[in-house]
């Protein structure tokens, strides 16, 4: 509760910042459920580009299943999604990753076989062309094409300041680091759209305000668009242009930080009610 | 001390992402090189040639072929033996068809067969992983193996039922058949294997390369990233069997001059198979350790007994021999799961920082 209340003071400089913005992505009566079990009900909600919009709630409450939805993992079995303006059809994810859509994950999903420069080099995957001739050669065609991508991948070593842990394989790293190495692997790629999975999932404090700045540094400088879920309310309500609030798969309100905040029914789904 | 790459300094990403950006190990590279080119053809004997580099050399090319499968893109294989035999049967079809054609180009046209045959059986890799995987390869190997017995044509109807290396020469040297010299034939298996090895090395740290490393480690975040997961497994199979292919075709032209379905049997699968582990997964130069182990230590250890001049029977040295590496194998698991190629990255660690440890 005190959270909840403190945080109210901070937000609501932002909130007059508000524009209305070109839609990027718009979820409409969004339904999935696994056999008798259904993750989300009837969902529909919107992402402007540009923005940060967060997705809370407590566990359980279909956030990670949304994502999922998003990217093309888990398809549902009611509802529309519309992509810059287009509805989209059922789709693979590695077609929703073709069309700018990248994330992050709730349990670092890293290659741990891999080096920082090898994890961060192979969000690059997509945008690298030369086929299997050329990279048996090496020489020529495919060591350019490779230079010309570690330059972009050097960028974002620089931009989140892991220089050092460049040739490091991903499995020594502590678990702070994985996770900025998770979000310059998902920045390689270009995104139009950026989720992130609980980006801050038991870091420290410190940490946590380094996760924070560099999304926002994200946001404002590449000018990328992101989804976050997030269960530090502090962070939540700091950088988010606008809030989702899902409990048991439905939404049960949206809109700008402080609104949700004094919603009763956000109140009642984190504290409880006695019914 | 001898192996600090202080004062190295690279100024650019090319220079940086070379195959070997520290100078210690291109001189090391070079010198295993010269050796293997210059100083084995002038002072080994035949019987070192035919029995030892020759067999030692088709057996990396053919773990390297599986390293390529199993240790870079995950995928496990028990199938090596057969794809291996279909380069075999391929080539000496190919070579009996068109007789005057060049037969190393046919050695490794026979791969393009294999290649084809493992990307088939590489269609369930989609769905299953893993063990299951390994069983789906293990029918790749009986249904493959029962072909060689009982489709004549394969053998050219052949009365004993094996393939027999023929007669071929190119330039006026005689390549293959009984009468080629081991000098030639290690020539030919040398340059093979290291051309193959270092082309592998170019797509292992591409865009290729890396996208079968994601498939291994994390095969959901690398669909997450816009890998397509079938046609990366496809091709790793391919790939991977391709080698086999040149592999097995080689053992039969350039080692064994003449082969029978047994020579390609599960027994062969499995010891390709433990030359990867015991080598190191996903690491090229462990695939040459791990051959060196399992073929190059037995036939040095059936020596000892004659040389240090105890009189023992053939058979008991035999099993001795059995029983010794065995437990090597076993002592060496034990002591780095990760194989040789691990341990001598542990080692050039401790060179670097030696003799000051901290």
């Amino acid at each position: 509760m005190n959270a909840l209340v403190t945080d109210s003071s901070m937000t609501s400089a932002e909130a007059e910042t508000q524009v209305e913005r070109e839609l990027l992505l718009r979820v409409d009566n969004v339904s999935l459920s696994f056999g008798g079990v259904k993750a989300i009900t009837d969902i529909s909600f919107d992402i402007q580009k540009g923005e940060i919009r967060a997705i809370i709630g407590p566990n359980g409450a279909g956030k990670t299943s949304m994502l999922n939805v998003i990217n093309g993992f888990y398809h549902p079995q009611e509802g529309t999604i519309t992509w810059q303006g287009k509805v989209r059809r059922k789709m693979k994810p590695y077609e929703a990753a073709s069309q700018g859509i990248a994330r992050t994950f709730q349990n670092v999903a890293l290659f741990k076989g891999m080096t920082t420069l090898d994890n961060i080099m192979s969000g690059r995957s997509l945008k690298m062309h030369k086929n299997f001739f050329w990279q048996l050669l090496w020489r020529g065609p495919a060591e350019q094409e490779e230079i010309e991508h570690r330059r972009k991948v050097e960028d974002i070593i620089d931009f989140l300041e892991i220089q050092a842990i460049r040739k490091t394989p991903v499995g020594r790293l502590p678990y702070g680091l994985q996770k900025r190495v998770e979000l310059g692997r998902a920045l390689a790629m270009e995104p139009e759209l950026l989720l992130l999975d609980e980006p801050m999932a038991g870091m420290n404090l410190e940490e946590k305000e380094d996760m924070s700045r560099f999304i926002l540094d994200v946001n404002q400088e590449f000018g990328t668009t992101i989804a976050l879920i997030e269960h530090d309310m502090g962070v939540v309500m700091d950088l988010s242009d606008r809030v989702v609030v899902l409990d048991y798969g439905k939404k049960i309100a949206d809109g700008p930080p402080e609104e949700v905040q004094a919603n009763q029914a956000v109140i009642d789904a984190y504290l409880g009610v006695s019914h | 001390m001898f192996y600090r790459e202080a004062g190295q300094f690279k100024t650019s990403y090319k220079a940086d992402q070379a195959l070997m950006p520290i100078l210690q190990d291109r001189v090391g590279l070079i010198a295993i090189l010269g050796v293997a080119f210059i100083v084995i053809p002038a002072f080994a004997n035949d019987f070192f040639l035919t029995s030892i580099m020759i067999p030692f050399l088709v057996f990396s090319l053919a773990a390297i072929g599986l390293n390529v499968l199993t240790g870079f893109c995950g995928q496990l294989s028990l199938g090596t033996g057969a794809f291996m035999g279909v380069g075999a049967y391929a080539a000496y079809k190919l070579t009996t068809i068109f007789p005057d054609a060049n037969v190393i180009v046919m050695v490794l046209l026979s791969g393009v067969f294999s290649a084809a045959i493992g990307a088939v059986f590489g269609l369930p890799s989609l769905r299953i992983k893993g063990l299951y995987l390994a069983v789906t390869t293990l029918a790749a190997q009986f249904f493959l193996e029962w072909c060689f017995i009982r489709i004549p044509w394969l053998y050219n109807n052949n009365a004993s039922g094996a393939i027999e290396v023929p007669h071929r020469e190119m330039f006026g040297i005689v390549v293959s058949g009984a009468e080629a010299t081991p000098i030639v034939r290690y020539f030919i298996v040398l340059c093979i294997t290291a051309g193959i090895a270092f082309l592998m090395a170019n797509v292992l740290r591409g865009r290729i390369g890396r996208s079968w490393m994601m498939i291994r480690d994390m095969d959901i975040a690398a669909e997450l990233m816009g890998i397509r997961p079938l046609q990366t497994k496809l091709m790793a199979f391919a790939v991977s069997s391709y080698i086999c292919g040149v592999a097995g075709a080689m053992m039969v032209f350039f080692w064994l001059n003449a082969a029978e379905p047994s020579s390609y049997s599960i027994a062969l699968s499995f010891q390709i198979l433990f030359m990867v582990i015991l080598g190191g997964l996903g690491s090229l130069g462990g695939s040459f350790m791990g051959a060196a182990f399992i073929w190059i230590l037995p036939v040095f250890l059936k020596f000892i007994p004659g040389t240090l001049g105890f009189d023992v029977a053939a058979e008991t040295v035999e099993h001795v021999t059995f029983m010794i590496v065995g437990a090597l194998i076993i002592f060496f698991l034990i002591v780095e799961p990760h194989g040789f190629a691990r341990l001598w990255q542990i080692g050039k660690q401790k060179l670097r920082v030696w003799p000051f440890p901290y």
